[in-house]
């Protein structure tokens, strides 16, 4: 655009500056001289958007941070991409007592920290008891030592824990065990971030090796892990803000893997060339919870949720008016499954779904002869009255932020209105107050599911409600029944996986039938990346899984570099990276000093022609 | 400031005595006037900013522990860090307390020291920005002298329709475009980002400034227009001016008319608007970074504002204040240098 407006009859300072500016911005440069000599290093550059909070376990609580410290530390056990089942990991085996209150791991013998010091049991057993003793320390992970009383290593390779009360997630402990030797220098959990020191000692498949604030992350694949080296020699992580630019840097093969594409980019990123999209099933749910009247543990009610939605009629009534496969079809491009169980299909075992008498289907008739059964009759302008009087006019608040929410809201609202119940779709830019308040009827919600299904289960609980009004409430529909709480206690000391399971069933079934959380289904995860680049990789579950933000290492560790002569896009071929953080910013600063010091020659040549103006006053 | 008595041989009258000393006291209470006013601004902006963000609706806490199993236990731990629990005074005079001395707090997302993120992210930003403020003025200020002195012709005419379309175009559809075109299509430039991953040193240079280009291009491309309507107005309303009608009847060479007589008086109205926009360099283009992954300032206080991470964005606030109200009070501290006619 400069260029343009240059040409067009450019004074003698102009083009001077001009000059100035383009060698000083670079154009003359042209590409950039970092060809460095390396052998043939094969580099896998992954676009991220979200920012590092912290690079400590104890602290990080992103998908981005918690997703890298899976890729740096091994945990103690792992999940199978194939069958979702718990499978060793830094614990070779495992064995628990029969009232489940005692469990006893085994340490991989073989297992080495990246300085050369072997991982032992004191190693996990100072992890978790500094989160148990330690408040800043347990800030992540804490929710996993709540019922720890005791953890010992009883001896070099063995940890024994001692439980106050029986705990699932045991075979699902997703806590990066820390090197002791290195942490137990740390004054303070609560100020330190893991990032002075690089490369960051651990045991996991990638060792980060380099940090640049929002930039880029290096690692660099840890050649000794015990499952086998990656195959790639660097995973870089570079930050992209905008979703566009990470699909054209995909497209000019500056990155080789892009996540949370729009059904638009993943249309578009379809046919192109070197490119592989996947489509993978989601690990969220995407729903609305109907205020039941929001209440306090002690069953005081507030806010002012509508009476007509505390009916269970009124709910059936409107759960019927929804038709899951539309939405999904049109707000979700058909990228997506309509499904009313509350944990999503790609977890297996754990999934549950409708069938038979129990599925609430699209039926708008239906709708109609319940609320007109239950003396809800129709009025004049199209809306039913409840028979107090009231008209079944809703406040429907949709995050504004998620433009398929909004349309799906907007689809709802018509259907609605054919039962002669108003759904007032109002966008909001977040719903949290308004659920603290309880000043809502119905609100969107989604949550993403972990391959052990305790903690969304555990959201919903009576004990979970707020104990005053705006307190802490992990949950977003103030669903509470008794069933549902004993159901969940019965699950938590079942240690057979099958048994477990089918509690899990009975308690989503119970969620379905309240209908307070209405589940419309799972949108797809669509990814796309560098066919020249990778040649394949193991997604979780594998098949029809995702790559980016899996429950374990999987798709980086498996990733195979296309054709082993080396990635076939010398965009990203980089130098060495040198792990130099003091001269990080050096061509910045340089940049700025010449920046500088074009400005203050301007401002010199402009006093001197003012001198000089004077001068041929005088 | 140096007063009219630079030389030692003519005896100093005791009038000019007098005049020295009424000059000095009026330049004093004129500095003093700008000083007071800058720091009831920026006092102001410190009280408001503690407000203003405490206003947008979202808790910090749910909003950072979002799709994760937390606990509540796990919540409270967090709020008691931030501390969220204490009583609305109480968090202000901690505010207020640390700006005295220049302590922001820690950040609640980065969980570091606010003033070490800015101190971090100023750099890119300078760069960045300081580049495209330094050739959008002289792109601006060119053309609009330019256009001025033809007033009314077709390149004036295309110049200001041309700058005006550009200034009205958002700026991250913009860079979008250009990056479309550019990097994905030509691959003449990075889509993004400051520097190649793995890059150092004196190697650094080139890099970056190839990373710049886009960027830049997209500032300037929405910044000159003002400069050019600034100029190219006030260099109109010197134009008709008696002394302008004096020179050319003197029989100076047109173009010399305009660079020794017309220009640096017309440039008067420019120096503010640049030091305004100086002072604005500092918060950056939030859309531009943003667009471009440019690890700056203004891309911080986007990512402050999505949480929001109150000490993070108040910081960022009352840093970008404190810039903007230095750059007028050195303004309005420099004019009378540069303009005789508004010296007090």
């Amino acid at each position: 655009m400069a260029t343009t407006v240059i040409r067009t009859r450019p004074g003698k300072l102009a083009v001077g500056g001009a000059a100035l500016a383009m060698a000083l911005t670079g154009v003359a440069a042209g590409a950039p001289a970092a060809q460095a000599d390396n052998e043939e290093k094969t580099t896998l550059t992954v676009a991220v958007s979200q920012e590092v909070d912290s690079l400590s376990p104890f602290q990080a609580v992103r998908v981005i941070t918690t997703s890298m410290h899976r890729w740096m530390y091994d945990f103690l056990t792992n999940y199978d991409p194939q069958t979702g089942e718990t499978i060793p990991a830094l614990a070779e085996s495992w064995e628990s007592s029969d009232d489940g209150l005692t469990w006893t791991y085994h340490i991989r013998e073989e297992a080495t920290w990246s300085d050369g010091e072997p991982v032992t049991a004191e190693d996990v057993a100072w992890t978790f008891n500094t989160m148990m003793t330690d408040p800043d320390a347990a800030e992540a992970n804490g929710n996993f030592v709540e019922n720890f009383e005791t953890v010992t290593a009883t001896d070099e390779y063995t940890v024994e824990i001692q439980l106050s009360q029986p705990q699932v997630t045991m075979l699902a402990l997703d806590v990066p065990i820390l090197p002791e030797h290195i942490w137990s220098e740390v004054d303070d959990y609560g100020e330190f971030n893991n990032d002075q020191d690089f490369p960051i000692v651990s045991n996991g498949p990638w060792i980060l090796t380099d940090y640049q604030p929002n930039q880029t992350i290096t690692f660099e694949a840890n050649e000794d892990y015990w499952r086998g080296a990656p195959k790639f020699d660097e995973l870089v992580l570079r930050t992209i803000n905008d979703a566009d630019a990470q699909v054209e840097a995909l497209r000019a093969g500056e990155v080789d893997f892009v996540s949370g594409l729009t059904p638009a980019q993943f249309t578009a990123l379809e046919g192109a060339e070197n490119i592989t999209v996947n489509q993978a099933d989601g690990k969220r749910f995407q729903g609305m919870t109907l205020n039941p009247g929001a209440q306090l543990q002690d069953g005081t009610p507030f806010g002012d949720g509508h009476p007509a939605l505390q009916d269970p009629v009124v709910r059936e009534a409107l759960v019927h008016t929804i038709n899951r496969e539309q939405i999904y079809e049109v707000a979700y491009g058909g990228f997506g499954e309509p499904n009313g169980g509350y944990i999503p299909s790609r977890y297996d075992t754990f999934h549950w779904e409708p069938s038979g008498d129990v599925v609430n289907a699209f039926d708008i008739d239906q709708a109609n002869q319940l609320l007109e059964d239950a003396g809800y009759t129709m009025g004049d302008d199209g809306i039913r009255v409840s028979p107090e009087g009231r008209p079944l006019s809703f406040r429907f608040n949709v995050h504004a932020d998620r433009p398929q929410f909004v349309q799906a809201a907007q689809m709802m609202a018509e259907w609605a209105g054919q039962a002669g119940i108003e759904l007032k779709v109002e966008p909001v830019s977040e719903v949290g107050s308004l659920l603290d308040a309880g000043t809502y009827d119905i609100l969107t919600t989604g949550w993403s599911v972990n391959p052990d299904p305790n903690y969304v289960l555990s959201i919903n609980l009576c004990s979970g409600l707020p104990t005053e009004i705006g307190g802490a409430y992990l949950s977003d529909a103030y669903f509470c029944n008794e069933e549902y709480d004993q159901l969940y206690q019965q699950q938590l000391a079942e240690l057979d996986r099958d048994a477990r399971a089918d509690l899990v069933h009975q308690m989503q079934r119970i969620l379905y039938e309240e209908n307070v959380f209405v589940v419309w289904g799972y949108a797809d995860t669509l990814e796309a990346y560098r066919s020249d680049v990778i040649a394949e990789m193991t997604p979780q579950p594998d098949p029809g899984g995702n790559y980016y933000g899996q429950d374990g290492y999987w798709s980086w560790w498996s990733a195979v570099p296309a054709g082993e002569a080396g990635g076939g896009d010398g965009g990203d071929a980089s130098a060495a990276s040198g792990g130099d953080d003091g001269g990080s910013n050096t061509g910045v600063v340089v940049g700025v000093i010449v920046v500088a010091v074009i400005v203050l020659a301007g401002v010199f040549l402009l006093v001197r022609r003012r001198a000089a103006t004077a001068d041929e006053r005088e | 400031m140096a007063g009219p008595a630079d030389t030692d041989l003519v005896p100093h009258s005791p009038e000019e005595g007098v005049r020295d000393r009424s000059g000095l006291y009026s330049t004093a209470r004129y500095v003093g006037a700008r000083l007071g006013g800058s720091l009831v601004s920026l006092f102001a902006v410190i009280v408001t900013s503690f407000f203003l963000f405490r206003i947008i609706p979202g808790d910090p806490v749910d909003a950072m522990t979002h799709g994760r199993p937390v606990s509540i236990e796990q919540k409270q731990q967090l709020r008691r860090e931030f501390g969220l629990d204490d009583p609305l005074y109480q968090q202000f005079l901690d505010y207020l307390w640390g700006v005295v001395r220049l302590d922001f707090g820690q950040s609640f997302q980065f969980s570091r020291p606010v003033t070490e993120l800015i101190g971090e992210r100023l750099w890119p930003t300078l760069l960045l920005v300081g580049t495209a403020v330094a050739i959008s003025a002289l792109i601006g200020l060119t053309l609009g002298v330019n256009g001025a002195w033809r007033h009314g012709s077709t390149s004036d005419r295309v110049n200001t329709g041309l700058a005006l379309t550009l200034w009205s175009v958002p700026s991250f559809w913009l860079g979008l475009i250009l990056i479309v075109v550019f990097s994905s299509t030509l691959g003449w430039f990075p889509t993004s980002g400051m520097r190649t991953e793995g890059v150092s040193g004196w190697e650094a240079v080139p890099d970056v400034a190839h990373h710049m280009v886009l960027p830049v291009v997209t500032l300037v491309a929405v910044l000159y227009a003002q400069y050019l309507m600034i100029m190219r107005s006030s260099l109109l309303d010197e134009m008709g001016s008696d002394y302008i009608v004096t020179a050319r009847a003197k029989g100076l060479r047109d173009a010399l008319v305009r660079r020794r007589h017309a220009v640096p008086n017309a440039l008067l109205p420019t120096v503010t608007l640049i030091f305004v926009n100086l002072g604005f360099v500092v918060f950056g283009s939030v859309l531009v970074e943003t667009i471009f992954s440019w690890p700056g300032l203004g891309q911080l206080f986007y990512s402050g504002l999505n949480v929001p991470d109150l000490p993070l964005v108040q910081g960022l606030f009352v840093f970008f204040s404190a810039a903007v109200i230095l750059m007028n009070l050195l303004a309005d501290l420099l004019y009378p240098v540069i303009d005789p006619r508004v010296r007090p």
